[in-house]
C-alpha cells in the first residue's frame, strides 16, 4: 500500500523546498503559473507527498498557488537470466522468469524539467 | 532557514560540546562558492514556458562535492553512518572511540533532531564532536556538514564519523561529502529490512550487523538477511559485530585503518 502523503512527508518536504528554492532563483520575480517536474518511480520520492508539502513551502514565494505537474518515468530493466526486457516501477523487480538478477537503468530521475510564467 | 541562500535550515543547530553557544562559523561556503548556478537576472516575459532542466538536488550535491574536496584535501577519513533508530550505533561509536579513538585522530560530528545526550555520550571519551540538531529534519544535509565541518575542523589525516540521524529512509538521499557509507542494523530489527528499505541499503559501503550477542535469544536468520543485503547491494561488505561484547570489532577498526592508510595516501576510498 502506498504511504500517504501526510505520513511520509519528510524528505519530501526539504527536496520539495530545494524546488522551490531554485525555481524562485532562477526566475527571479516572475510570478510561477505552472512547475513541470520529473520525480522516477525509483527515486524514494513520493509525488503525492511533493505535491503536499509544495502547497506549504511555496507559500508567501512567486511559486504560491502554482500547479505542479510530475512526470513519474519507470525503470528500464533487463533481465540477466532470460533476456527479457521491460519497465519497472520496483527498486527490486521480479521478472516474469522467476529470476531477480535483473538490471535496472533509469527511473531515479530528480529534474525541474520547466516552469510557466503566469 | 539560511537568510543568505534560502538553503532549508530552519530549525538547525550547530553546538560544539563544552560551549554554551551554538558554533559561530556558519562555514557555508557562500565565499568559496556554494554551488548554486548563478542566476542570470534575466525575468523572462509572463506567460512563457521556461526550460529549467535543473537537477533537485543539484544545490547539495555541489556543496557535497565541495565538503568532499575539503576533506580530500585534508586527508580526512568522513564516515556517514546511517541506521534506524536504537540499532546502537552510538555505543559501537563509544566503543570504537574508546579502542581506537586516539590511534585515529577521531572526532565526532553527532546528528539528532533534538538534545545533546549524544554528544556528551561521546564527550565523555574525550572525543572531540560536534552535536546538529536539526530540529523537525530527519537527516543530515551538505549544508548542515558544512556547518559542522567548519566548527569542528578535523585534524589532517584523521577519522570523522559523522553520525547521520536515525532514520533508515531520508539520509540515504543526501550526498554530505563523505568517503565512505556505513550502515548498521541489530539483530533485534527483522531480517527483512534489506529489502523494505532498499534505497538505504543499495549506496552501503560497509554493512554492520549489531548486537549478534543477542543471537540466541530472538528469532533473525543472519543467511535470510545476508542474502537479502546480497540483493540490494550485490558484492558489499558485511561484517557481524556486538559493540557490547566485541565480536567483530578488530575487522571493523582494520576497515576503518585500511580507509584513513588510503586517504593518507592521497587516494580516495570509495568515491
Amino acid at each position: 500500500m502506498a504511504p500517504s502523503a501526510r505520513t511520509s512527508a519528510v524528505h519530501e518536504l526539504s527536496i520539495t523546498q530545494s524546488v522551490v528554492d531554485a525555481v524562485t532563483r532562477r526566475m527571479g520575480d516572475a510570478r510561477v503559473r505552472r512547475v513541470r517536474l520529473e520525480v522516477g518511480r525509483l527515486s524514494g520520492l513520493v509525488p503525492d507527498a511533493v505535491q503536499f508539502c509544495f502547497e506549504v513551502v511555496a507559500a508567501g514565494t512567486t511559486c504560491e498557488g502554482a500547479l505542479v505537474e510530475i512526470d513519474e518515468p519507470c525503470g528500464h530493466a533487463l533481465c540477466r537470466t532470460c533476456g527479457r526486457a521491460f519497465e519497472t516501477g520496483d527498486v527490486l523487480p521480479l521478472c516474469e522468469c522467476g529470476s531477480a538478477d535483473i538490471a535496472v537503468e533509469g527511473g531515479r530521475e530528480l529534474r525541474i524539467r520547466e516552469v510557466e510564467l503566469a | 532557514m539560511c537568510g543568505t541562500c534560502g538553503c532549508g535550515e530552519a530549525g538547525v543547530r550547530v553546538t560544539e560540546l563544552g560551549t554554551a553557544a551554538p558554533a559561530h562559523g556558519h562555514g557555508h561556503g557562500h565565499a568559496s562558492g556554494h554551488g548554486h548556478p548563478p542566476g542570470d537576472g534575466h525575468v523572462p516575459g509572463a506567460g512563457r514556458v521556461v526550460a529549467l532542466e535543473e537537477d533537485i538536488l543539484g544545490a547539495n550535491d555541489a556543496l557535497a562535492a565541495e565538503n568532499r574536496r575539503v576533506l580530500t584535501e585534508r586527508g580526512v577519513l568522513a564516515v556517514n553512518l546511517m541506521s534506524s533508530p536504537g540499532s546502537g550505533k552510538t555505543t559501537l561509536l563509544v566503543r570504537t572511540l574508546v579502542d581506537v579513538g586516539a590511534e585515529l585522530g577521531m572526532s565526532v560530528v553527532e546528528g539528532d533532531q533534538e538534545t545533546l545526550l549524544d554528544a556528551e555520550r561521546i564527550g565523555a571519551t574525550g572525543t572531540r564532536v560536534v552535536q546538529v540538531n536539526t530540529g523537525a529534519g530527519c537527516h543530515l544535509d551538505a549544508t548542515m556538514l558544512a556547518r559542522a565541518m567548519a566548527a569542528l575542523a578535523p585534524s589532517p589525516g584523521s577519522v570523522m564519523v559523522v553520525e547521520n540521524v536515525g532514520n533508515l529512509v531520508c539520509p540515504a538521499l543526501f550526498d554530505l561529502g563523505e568517503a565512505a557509507r556505513v550502515v548498521v542494523m541489530s539483530v533485534t530489527e527483522g531480517a527483512d529490512k534489506p529489502l523494505k528499505y532498499p534505497h538505504m541499503f543499495r549506496t552501503a559501503d560497509l554493512v554492520l550487523l549489531n548486537k549478534v550477542d543477542l543471537l540466541p535469544y530472538v528469532d533473525f536468520d543472519v543467511a535470510t538477511w545476508t542474502a537479502a543485503v546480497e540483493r540490494v547491494r550485490p558484492g558489499v561488505e558485511v561484517l557481524s559485530v556486538s559493540a557490547t561484547r566485541g565480536d567483530g570489532l578488530d575487522t571493523w577498526y582494520a576497515w576503518l585503518r585500511a580507509g584513513i592508510a588510503s586517504r593518507r595516501g592521497g587516494t580516495a576510498t570509495s568515491e
